[in-house]
C-alpha cells in the first residue's frame, strides 16, 4: 500500500479521537503504520506503538518519536429538555463554540449512534446577569441534536463525547485547513518519515508513539518511554504560526520551515545534533526560544524514570484549538524527512555525543 | 436483624468521621480504620508516607490485581504563628474555604480546641484565610497550647437524619467505610487479589496514592470518593443527585476514567439491579489519577457518592447511595473483570 | 363571515427526496443582500416553464406571476426575501488574508472558527481565531469585532478573490432525524415554499409571487415589488426565531417568540408591521378548519417584507406567516420537518379559500 499524506490526513481529520477514547484515530493509523514497520503493539491506555528494527548488533540503542493523536472535544455532563449541557475536555476555546457543527457519541441506546448536532447561544433573556455580554463561558451555552427531548433521553447519557464535525478543506497555497491539526499533522509527519525508513538502512531501532492523552496533561507522555525505555527521543507537535491573531514576537510562517525548541525541557547536544542534520539536509528550520516547559508531550518523556534526552520539533499552525487550524503540507513532509534523514544517519555510540558542557 | 445491621454500620461512619486527621497527620484514623479491618485483611503493612495498605486474596486463573483506594485525611489547618495575645494565625491544609471557617470549631491532634473568628472587614466583603485566627481560649503566647506547626480539624459531630447522613469529612471517610464493608464481603472464591488502599495526604494533591499505586503495582484501580452534586437551590450544573445511586465516575478535572472501567462498573450495577448514575465533574481531582499514572500507566476508574457542601463542616450523603456502592464495590470484587477492548 | 371555496383536494406537500435536493440547493448557495443571483437562478429555472409571467426589475427582485382562472380575481402578493446575512470582503492583507465586513445583524460572537465560501466560485476559506493560550483573560473576555477577524484564504488566495466579493458560511444542509439543518434557513425555506405556491396555485386568485432582494438591510426589495405589483392583500413568508430554550435557573422562558413543533407563525405584530386583523382571523379559521397546528408569533421587536408591502401607496393589508426556526443569522438554523409542511399546507388552504369579501370590514 503506498501512503499517500494528504489522503491519509484528511481520514484522520475526519474521525473523532478524543482524549481518552482515542480508537477511532488509532484505527486509522494502524491501518498506515501496519505496512510499514515490523511490530505493533498498544500501551496499557492505549498509545500506539509500531517498532521498526535496525540493523546494528543488538542490543541496540532505540529513539522514540512521540506524535499525540488525541483530540480536543467535548462531553456531556447534563441533559436538560433535550438540549446538553456540557464541558470540555482538553482546552477548547469557547469563543469558537457558538454555531458549531457537532458529533455526539450516544451510547445509552442498543447501539452507539452518531448524532450530527450543533453547539448553540441561548439568548441573553435566559441567562444569569453574570453571563454577561461578551463571549459566552462554556457552561451557558447547548448542544442541539435537533432531535425531540424524549428520543434524546433514548439515545444520550452524561459522559457521551461529543467531537467537532467541521470536514477537512484543502485552501490555497497548499495548505489544509480542519479541527484536529493539532496533532495529527506530527502524526502525518512520522508517517512520513517511517515510509521513507522503509527504504532506508538504519542502525537504531526506531519507536514510533501516537500517544494518548496529551490534551489533558501528557498523559502519554509520562507513561510511555517507561515501558519504550528509549535512549532518546523526539517529540512533534504543532506550534504557532504567523497570521490573523498571532502574538507579536510568534514568526514562524506557515510553510517557512520547521521551530525546533530550546530551553529547559530539551536536550542542547540533541538540539545542535537535529539543526546538523537539517543544514546537511537543507531543511529550513526556526530557533524557537522556550526558556522553561514546552506543553507538549516532551514535559513527560525528560522526566520519565531515570530522565531522557529530548529534542522537539514542531510544525507551525495558525489558530490552534480551534476548528480551522492550518497548516502548510510542505512542513508536513519536511518534519518528516527531517527525522527520517536524523535516525538514518545515527551512529550507534552517538549517546557518546549527548553530554553536557 | 436490619435495625442491627443498620446501626453498626452508622457506628463505623460515626467513629471514623468524628477522627481527627488532617493530611500529614493521619495517624489516629490509620489506628481507627486498622481496627476494623485486621480480620478481614490476609496481610497488612503502612508504606513511608502512612498509607494503609491490605490485601485481601491471592490472583488466582483469570483474576486480577485490583487496587481499591479510600483516602483517610480530611482537610484541616496548620498554625503558623501564635501573636502576643494568644491568637494562631493559620493556613489552610488542602482546599479550606473562608466561608466553612468563621465561628467554626477546630480540634487539634494534641487534643486542644479552639474557635475561628476573623478581622473586621467592609461591610460585605469576604475575609481571606489571612484576615482569620484560632482563638483557643489562650491570653498570650506562653498559654496556649498550641505553636507552629501543629495540626488541627473541623469539629463537628455526625448527625443521623435517617435518609441522610450529615458529618464532616464524609469526604473522604465515608469512602473509607464503604471500601471496609466491601472488604468484609470479598468471598475466598473471588479471583482476584485485592489491595484495600487507606491513602494519605489526598487534599495536598494525591500524594498517599501515588505512591501507594507504585508499590501495589495494580492492573486495574477504583477510587472511592465523594462527588459534587447538582440537586441545590441555583446549585451548579451536576447530574449527580442524592439518593440516584453510586455515580460512576466519566471524568473529574484530575483525569478521564478509563472507558474500560466505566463499562465494567456499569455493566456490575446493571447485573445487581442497582440504581445508578453517570457522572462528569468540571473541576476536583481524586486518587483515580495517581493509580492510572502509575509505572506504565493503569486502568483506572472512580466511584463516587454524592455528597452536598462539601469541604463544609456539614457535609451531605443519601443512606441508600452508601448501602448501594457497598453493594456495587462488593460485586466488582468478587467477580472476574471483564475490561473489554481499549 | 367570507365565503369559503372548496380547498383543492391535490395539493399534499411532502419532504421527499426530490424536494430536500431543492431545498438544500436554495439553503446551500450564496445569496447574500445586495448580491442574489444564484437564488434568483435557481427560481428562475424552477418557475420560468410554470409563471404566466415573470421578469426582474432593477434592484433584482424576481416577480412572477400565475393568473386565476376567472375574470376578476383577487390580486395577491406573497412575498419571500432571497437573500441571507453575510459577509462582503473589503481589503486584501495580502497573502489570502482579507478584511471584510458583515452585510445585515450577524451576532460577532458567531464567526470565529468557521468555515465560509467566497464568491461566485465559492472559494473555500476560514475566519480564525488567535489560539487559546495566546491570549489573556482579559482578551477572552472581550468579543473580537468584526474589524479585527480575517478571512483566510491560504497563502496565494489573494489571486482568488477580491474586495467586493460576498461570503457567507460554508455549512450544507443536513437532516437530523426530524429537523432540518442549514445555513440560511431564514429565508430559504420562505422562498422554497413560495416556489410550491405557484407550482400549485389556487385557481382562486391572481398569484403575485415576489422573490424579493435586500430584506435583511432594510426591506428594500419588498417595497419596490410592492409598488410594482399594487396588490389588494399582502403577505410575507419567512423564517422567524424560536427561542424556546431552557432558562439557566430552570426558570419559566416567556420569551421563546415561537416554539419549534408548534406549527406555523401567524404574525399579530412585529417592529415592522401590525397585521391586518381581518387576514389574521382567516388565517387562524383556514388552520383551525383544516386542522393544522398553528402559533402566534410573540409580538416582539423584528420584520418581515410586511413592514415595507404594508406602506406602499394608499396601503396594503397585509400579514406574515413564518417557519419557526432556532439560530437564525449564524452558521447553521434548525427548523422542524412538520412546521415547514404545515405551513405550507396552511398558506395553500387559505390562499384557496380566499375571496374578495376577505376585505369587507365589520363597521
Amino acid at each position: 500500500m503506498t501512503f499517500e499524506l494528504i489522503p491519509f490526513l484528511k481520514e484522520m481529520l475526519s474521525v473523532p479521537g478524543l482524549s481518552g477514547y482515542e480508537r477511532p484515530v488509532r484505527e486509522v493509523i494502524a491501518r498506515a503504520w501496519e505496512p510499514l514497520s515490523d511490530e505493533l503493539s498498544l500501551s496499557n491506555l492505549g498509545s500506539l506503538l509500531a517498532l521498526k528494527r535496525g540493523e546494528g548488533p543488538e542490543p541496540r540503542p532505540t529513539a522514540m518519536i512521540a506524535v499525540h493523536m488525541d483530540a480536543i472535544g467535548l462531553m456531556v455532563t447534563a441533559i436538560e429538555d433535550g438540549f446538553l449541557r456540557f464541558t470540555q475536555v482538553g482546552g477548547v476555546d469557547p469563543r469558537i463554540l457558538p454555531g458549531q457543527p457537532v458529533i455526539v457519541h450516544a451510547t445509552k441506546g442498543q447501539q452507539v449512534q452518531d448524532l450530527p448536532a450543533l453547539v448553540v447561544m441561548p439568548p441573553a433573556q435566559l441567562l444569569p446577569p453574570e453571563a454577561g455580554s461578551g463571549p459566552l463561558a462554556q457552561s451557558y451555552l447547548l448542544v442541539d441534536t435537533g432531535l425531540r427531548p424524549k428520543d434524546v433521553e433514548k439515545l444520550v447519557r452524561v459522559g457521551d463525547i461529543i467531537s467537532f464535525a467541521s470536514q477537512p478543506e484543502e485552501l490555497a497555497g497548499d495548505t489544509i485547513a480542519g479541527h484536529t491539526l493539532d496533532n495529527r499533522a506530527s502524526v502525518a509527519a512520522a508517517t512520513v518519515a517511517l515510509e521513507l525508513l522503509a527504504k532506508r538502512r538504519h542502525l537504531w531501532d526506531v519507536v514510533v508513539d501516537a500517544t494518548v492523552q496529551e490534551e489533558v496533561g501528557c498523559i502519554g507522555g509520562f507513561l510511555d518511554p517507561i515501558k519504550v525505555k528509549p535512549d532518546l527521543a523526539i517529540v512533534v507537535d504543532v506550534n504557532f504560526a504567523a497570521g490573523p491573531g498571532g502574538s507579536g514576537s510568534v514568526n514562524f510562517e506557515m510553510g517557512g520551515g520547521l521551530p525546533l525548541n530550546w530551553g529547559a525541557n530539551v536536550h542542547p547536544a540533541l538540539y545542535k545534533a537535529m539543526e546538523k542534520t537539517a543544514e546537511t539536509y537543507e531543511i529550513p528550520i526556526y530557533k524557537d526560544y522556550s526558556p522553561s516547559m514546552s506543553g507538549t508531550d516532551a514535559y513527560g518523556v525528560q522526566v520519565a524514570e531515570e530522565g531522557i534526552p529530548v529534542v522537539e520539533i514542531s510544525i507551525p499552525l495558525r489558530y490552534m484549538h480551534t476548528p480551522v487550524e492550518q497548516v502548510a503540507i510542505k512542513d508536513i513532509q519536511r518534519a518528516g524527512r527531517l527525522m527520517a534523514e536524523f535516525i538514518t544517519d545515527l551512529p550507534l555510540d552517538f549517546m557518546n555525543t549527548v553530554k553536557w558542557e | 436483624m436490619a435495625e442491627k445491621k443498620q446501626d453498626t454500620l452508622l457506628q463505623l461512619i460515626k467513629k471514623l468521621v468524628e477522627t481527627p486527621g488532617p493530611s500529614g497527620q493521619e495517624q489516629k484514623i490509620r489506628a481507627a480504620v486498622r481496627e476494623e479491618i485486621e480480620a478481614y485483611a490476609d496481610e497488612i503493612r503502612t508504606d513511608a508516607l502512612g498509607n494503609l495498605i491490605a490485601r485481601v486474596g491471592s490472583k488466582k486463573e483469570g483474576g486480577m490485581r485490583v487496587m481499591v483506594s479510600a483516602h483517610i485525611d480530611e482537610i484541616g489547618l496548620m498554625v503558623t504563628h501564635v501573636d502576643d495575645n494568644g491568637f494562631a494565625r493559620f493556613l489552610a491544609i488542602g482546599g479550606v474555604s473562608p466561608f466553612t471557617c468563621m465561628g467554626n470549631r477546630v480540634i487539634f491532634m494534641n487534643g486542644a480546641r479552639g474557635v475561628i473568628g476573623m478581622e473586621r472587614l467592609e461591610p460585605g466583603k469576604v475575609p481571606t484565610l489571612d484576615q482569620m485566627y484560632i482563638d483557643t481560649g489562650a491570653t498570650s503566647a506562653k498559654d496556649c497550647p498550641v505553636q507552629v506547626g501543629d495540626v488541627c480539624g473541623f469539629e463537628r459531630p455526625f448527625m443521623d437524619m435517617g435518609k441522610r447522613l450529615v458529618a464532616k469529612s464524609m469526604d473522604d471517610r465515608i469512602a473509607a467505610v464503604i471500601a471496609i464493608e466491601a472488604m468484609k464481603q470479598v468471598k475466598k472464591t473471588s479471583p482476584n487479589e485485592i489491595y484495600f488502599v487507606f491513602s494519605v495526604q489526598e487534599e495536598v494533591g494525591i500524594r498517599g496514592a501515588t505512591t501507594a499505586a507504585y508499590g501495589v503495582n495494580p492492573e486495574v484501580g477504583i477510587a472511592v470518593d465523594v462527588t459534587g452534586v447538582g440537586d441545590t437551590p441555583k446549585g451548579f450544573k451536576l447530574n449527580v443527585e442524592l439518593g440516584n445511586g453510586p455515580a460512576v465516575k466519566v471524568r473529574d478535572s484530575s483525569f478521564i476514567a478509563d472507558p474500560r472501567v466505566v463499562k465494567w462498573m456499569v455493566n456490575e450495577a446493571e447485573s445487581q439491579g442497582l440504581p445508578y448514575q453517570m457522572e462528569v465533574l468540571t473541576f476536583g481531582g481524586t486518587d483515580g489519577r495517581a493509580i492510572q499514572m502509575t509505572r506504565e500507566g493503569v486502568p483506572a476508574g472512580c466511584l463516587s457518592i454524592g455528597s452536598r457542601y462539601i469541604h463544609s463542616p456539614s457535609e451531605m450523603v443519601d443512606r441508600d447511595d452508601v448501602e448501594n456502592s457497598i453493594k456495587l464495590l462488593a460485586g466488582l470484587l468478587n467477580n472476574k473483570i471483564f475490561l473489554g477492548e481499549l | 363571515m367570507a365565503k369559503t371555496l372548496e380547498t383543492p383536494k391535490t395539493f399534499k406537500p411532502k419532504m421527499g427526496k426530490k424536494e430536500l435536493e431543492l431545498l438544500s440547493k436554495l439553503t446551500d448557495a450564496m445569496g447574500v443582500s445586495g448580491d442574489e443571483q444564484e437564488i434568483r437562478q435557481i427560481v428562475i429555472d424552477e418557475l420560468e416553464s410554470i409563471a404566466d409571467d415573470m421578469h426582474v426589475d432593477h434592484l433584482g427582485n424576481l416577480l412572477a406571476i400565475k393568473l386565476g382562472k376567472g375574470e376578476k380575481c383577487l390580486r395577491v402578493m406573497v412575498a419571500a426575501h432571497m437573500d441571507e446575512v453575510g459577509f462582503m470582503l473589503i481589503k486584501d492583507d495580502g497573502k489570502g488574508i482579507f478584511e471584510f465586513r458583515v452585510v445585515g445583524g450577524i451576532d460577532p460572537r458567531q464567526l470565529v472558527g468557521k468555515q465560509v465560501i467566497v464568491g461566485r466560485d465559492h472559494v473555500p476559506g476560514i475566519i480564525g481565531a488567535k489560539a487559546i493560550h495566546l491570549t489573556t483573560p482579559e482578551e477572552r473576555k472581550q468579543t473580537l469585532p468584526v474589524s479585527q477577524l480575517r478571512i483566510d484564504l491560504g497563502p496565494g488566495g489573494s489571486s482568488k478573490a477580491k474586495p467586493g466579493d460576498r461570503a457567507t458560511f460554508a455549512t450544507k444542509l443536513q437532516v437530523m432525524g426530524p429537523t432540518l439543518c442549514a445555513k440560511a434557513l431564514d429565508n430559504r425555506l420562505g422562498v422554497y415554499n413560495l416556489i410550491q405556491l405557484v407550482k400549485n396555485a389556487p385557481e382562486n386568485i391572481d398569484l403575485l409571487a415576489a422573490f424579493t432582494v435586500q430584506e435583511e438591510v432594510g426591506l428594500r426589495g419588498a417595497k419596490v415589488a410592492a409598488f410594482t405589483f399594487n396588490p389588494d392583500i399582502g403577505i410575507a413568508i419567512d423564517s422567524t426565531p424560536a427561542f424556546d430554550l431552557p432558562h439557566y435557573d430552570g426558570e419559566e422562558n416567556t420569551l421563546y417568540r415561537t416554539h419549534l413543533d408548534g406549527g406555523p407563525a401567524i404574525y399579530v405584530m412585529d417592529g415592522s408591521t401590525i397585521a391586518d386583523r381581518r387576514l389574521v382571523d382567516w388565517l387562524v379559521d383556514t388552520a383551525k378548519a383544516e386542522n393544522i397546528p398553528w402559533q402566534f408569533r410573540q409580538p416582539a421587536p423584528g420584520g418581515t417584507d410586511a413592514g415595507a408591502i404594508h406602506r406602499v401607496r394608499e396601503g396594503v393589508p397585509s400579514v406574515s406567516v413564518s417557519v419557526p426556526g432556532r439560530y437564525a443569522h449564524s452558521a447553521a438554523g434548525m427548523a422542524r420537518v412538520d412546521d415547514e409542511l404545515n405551513t405550507l399546507r396552511l398558506l395553500h388552504a387559505a390562499l384557496a379559500r380566499l375571496d374578495e369579501n376577505i376585505l369587507l370590514r365589520q363597521e
